[in-house]
């Protein structure tokens, strides 16, 4: 075993737990911290697949959607310790059920039918398209468009939060 | 001796005491400011400070130490136990991490990543989750006040600092913090507040430009460091401490020792910015390795002071003005800055 | 690079030990004596009503949210910084395009007025506001009647 998987299987493993530490959790605040845990790995897996700048982006955008979680469950849900969220679950947790399970089976798929090395090898030129200078190289002429189209996205999201912080007026 | 010198060229023991290096710069650092911020505050105010320990009261740091190593440490009843335990640490390290990419001088850097600058901003919105923690955690109504008032604070303050951060980017065309030092070799005219090393012409048309972006992340780097005039997250009159009010003994120093870092950290990011790291003024006079440590702190030190006078001068801003100052006036300068500095680059 | 990451993860392990040897070095030396009231909630010597985890104002979460968006956008920016001399002219009107659609969310949120800190609108008492005694007054007569 070479020393990247080494890392690799280490930060799996972290990430599994925390993920299912987080869906364990009771306490929303918990969940949130096993959720930072987790971002972390990912971001460690994203450096040993030589991607620096997606890495430390995840990390710093997610940390901030981390800390809007935690001001959420402040300002709103106000859950103690002791109380849960209770979801009505209801036609969502079968679907839900229905794609797990055909996201499980896709992997198996992956797994079993192809040769396991074409998954492990990475190009040698990984070190080099990581680079930010390279990605900004190809977001700005073969990704042109959908960079411009995710202004809109980002539009679309500012007009969001503005609606969701939209005050009822009180009588 | 050989096997010293084989055990250092170890490379994980050599990271490691790479990372040891900062620690052995901060904690020295640490009890020297507190000094000068006690001494600077009280000749502001025409008093005298301390000056019954040692010669002018210069032992009262290592007093405050002892004091606080000493201290009973209080865990609230009410509180979170394990996210209260868990908080100082997130600050400190999340604070302490960034140090790794301080260039101290040209042959001193903890880890000299391509993403340099962007690291910072990724890890101080981290140190905002270590706030909200110790907020959470004390279950304690200051507390958790002081800590949204400061996760609210600094987030507004963040995206114009990283607008200014963007601009000297543009200009320098690097992130990372070395070769951004790099750039602005070759004395006080080189420096990216000057307009770095580019032609004349867009020399003279950045100057004011960088001052003004200068001038907004001097701003915001003090909102990031909850500093009067922003001190709103722990304003003593109304919040007695802010988010940590629970915190007693060796906890509290490791916050307040998390915040007299993170006071060099943005004057040490001024400087790598806008005033050559660790480069000479007089080009290659008092240049070299160890002259460019003593330069980088020097420099540092400076805005460390800056910001001292400032808080000892200004009063608190409310929150609605800061909030004003952050949304409405910073963030559209910077965001014309940036677009300008891009037109003057592109020409 | 991973290399460069390492000394990173240096720094992280080196801060995490410094603390707990702050913290291992103080509980060396303190005193642990604590009693019920010592380990109350700190309210200024007065006991604590109710528990502070109360719903907050939802500006904090307003301010939340659209840091996020604006962090997002600055992540975008950053890569473009690095380049755009080499692309000259044409990256550079890019990214005026892109950041003129953002600015029309700016001015949205600044006209909608998320941007300001909502202030308490106290309303003060004037001339004609009933005084605390015909309020008594009042009450009286329709017990009375």
């Amino acid at each position: 075993m070479t020393f990247e998987q080494s890392v690799f299987y280490v930060l799996a493993a972290v990430s599994i737990f925390s993920a299912v530490m987080m869906l364990l959790q009771r306490s929303p605040v918990n969940s949130a911290l096993y959720l930072i845990l987790n971002f972390f790995c990912l971001g460690g897996l994203y450096l040993t697949l030589n991607a620096q700048f997606i890495a430390v982006v995840h990390i710093s955008v997610y940390a901030g959607a981390i800390m809007v979680l935690f001001v959420f469950v402040i300002m709103l849900l106000n859950l103690g310790d002791e109380k849960r969220l209770r979801e009505h679950l209801g036609i969502r947790m079968y679907f839900g059920i229905a794609f797990s399970v055909a996201l499980l089976a896709e992997l198996l798929y992956i797994l079993g039918f192809s040769s396991a090395n074409a998954y492990v090898q990475q190009s040698p030129s990984a070190a080099e398209i990581g680079t930010v200078e390279y990605l900004g190289k190809v977001l700005f002429t073969k990704f042109l468009f959908p960079f411009e189209i995710t202004s809109f996205l980002l539009l679309a999201a500012i007009i969001g939060a503005v609606i969701l912080a939209k005050k009822k007026v009180v009588q | 001796m050989e096997n010293i010198l084989q055990l250092l060229s170890n490379p994980i023991v050599s990271a490691v005491l790479m990372a040891l290096a900062p620690l052995l710069f901060i904690l020295p650092y640490a009890l020297v400011t507190i000094y000068i911020e006690m001494k600077m505050a009280a000749h502001i105010q025409n008093r005298l400070a301390y000056m019954q320990t040692g010669w002018h009261g210069t032992l009262q740091p290592f007093a405050d130490i002892l004091k606080l190593l000493q201290k009973e440490d209080i865990i609230p009843t009410a509180a979170s136990k394990f996210l209260f335990i868990l908080a100082p640490y997130l600050v400190f390290v999340g604070t302490y991490s960034s140090f790794a990419v301080l260039p101290f001088s040209s042959a001193f850097i903890g880890s000299n990543i391509d993403l340099g600058i962007f690291f910072l901003i990724a890890v101080s919105s981290l140190v905002v989750v270590g706030l909200l923690m110790s907020g959470w955690a004390s279950n304690n109504k200051w507390s958790l006040f002081g800590a949204l008032r400061s996760a609210a604070q600094i987030v507004s303050y963040e995206i114009p600092s990283a607008l200014a951060i963007l601009g000297v980017v543009m200009v320098s065309g690097t992130m990372s913090t070395q070769e951004m030092t790099h750039f602005q070799d070759g004395g006080i005219g080189q420096w990216i507040i000057f307009g770095g090393n580019l032609p004349l012409w867009q020399k003279l048309s950045l100057i004011p430009f960088m001052i003004i972006l200068f001038l907004i992340y001097l701003v915001s780097s003090m909102a990031e460091v909850n500093r009067t005039p922003f001190d709103i997250p722990e304003a003593e009159s109304e919040l007695v401490q802010g988010y940590n009010t629970e915190y007693s003994g060796m906890k509290f120093a490791i916050f307040y020792l998390a915040e007299y870092a993170n006071l060099f950290l943005v004057s040490a990011v001024v400087v790598i910015l806008f005033f050559g790291g660790w480069t000479s003024p007089f080009g290659t006079f008092l240049s070299g390795p160890v002259w460019g440590a003593f330069w980088f702190v020097t420099k540092g030190m400076l805005f460390v002071c800056l910001n001292i006078w400032l808080r000892w001068t200004l009063p608190r801003l409310r929150v609605d003005q800061l909030m004003y100052v952050s949304w409405k006036v910073l963030t559209p300068f910077a965001l014309l800055c940036v677009l300008a500095i891009g037109l003057i680059v592109v020409m | 690079m991973l290399t460069d990451f390492g000394s990173i993860l240096a720094f992280l392990l080196v801060g995490a030990i410094f603390t707990a040897g702050g913290l291992i070095a103080s509980w060396l030396l303190r005193p642990q004596r604590p009693y019920a009231q010592k380990l109350s909630t700190y309210e200024c010597g007065e006991e604590p009503i109710g528990s502070p985890r109360v719903r907050f104002n939802i500006r904090f979460y307003v301010v939340a949210l659209i840091f996020l968006v604006f962090e997002v956008e600055v992540v975008f920016l950053f890569p473009w910084a690095l380049v755009f001399k080499s692309f000259g002219l044409f990256a550079f009107l890019e990214m005026v395009v892109f950041l003129a659609i953002l600015v029309v969310g700016y001015a949205y949120v600044w006209v909608k007025g998320d941007l300001e800190w909502d202030k308490p609108m106290p309303r003060y008492t004037t001339a004609d506001d009933k005084t605390i005694t015909t309020i008594f007054e009042e009450q009286e007569e329709s017990v009375l009647h």
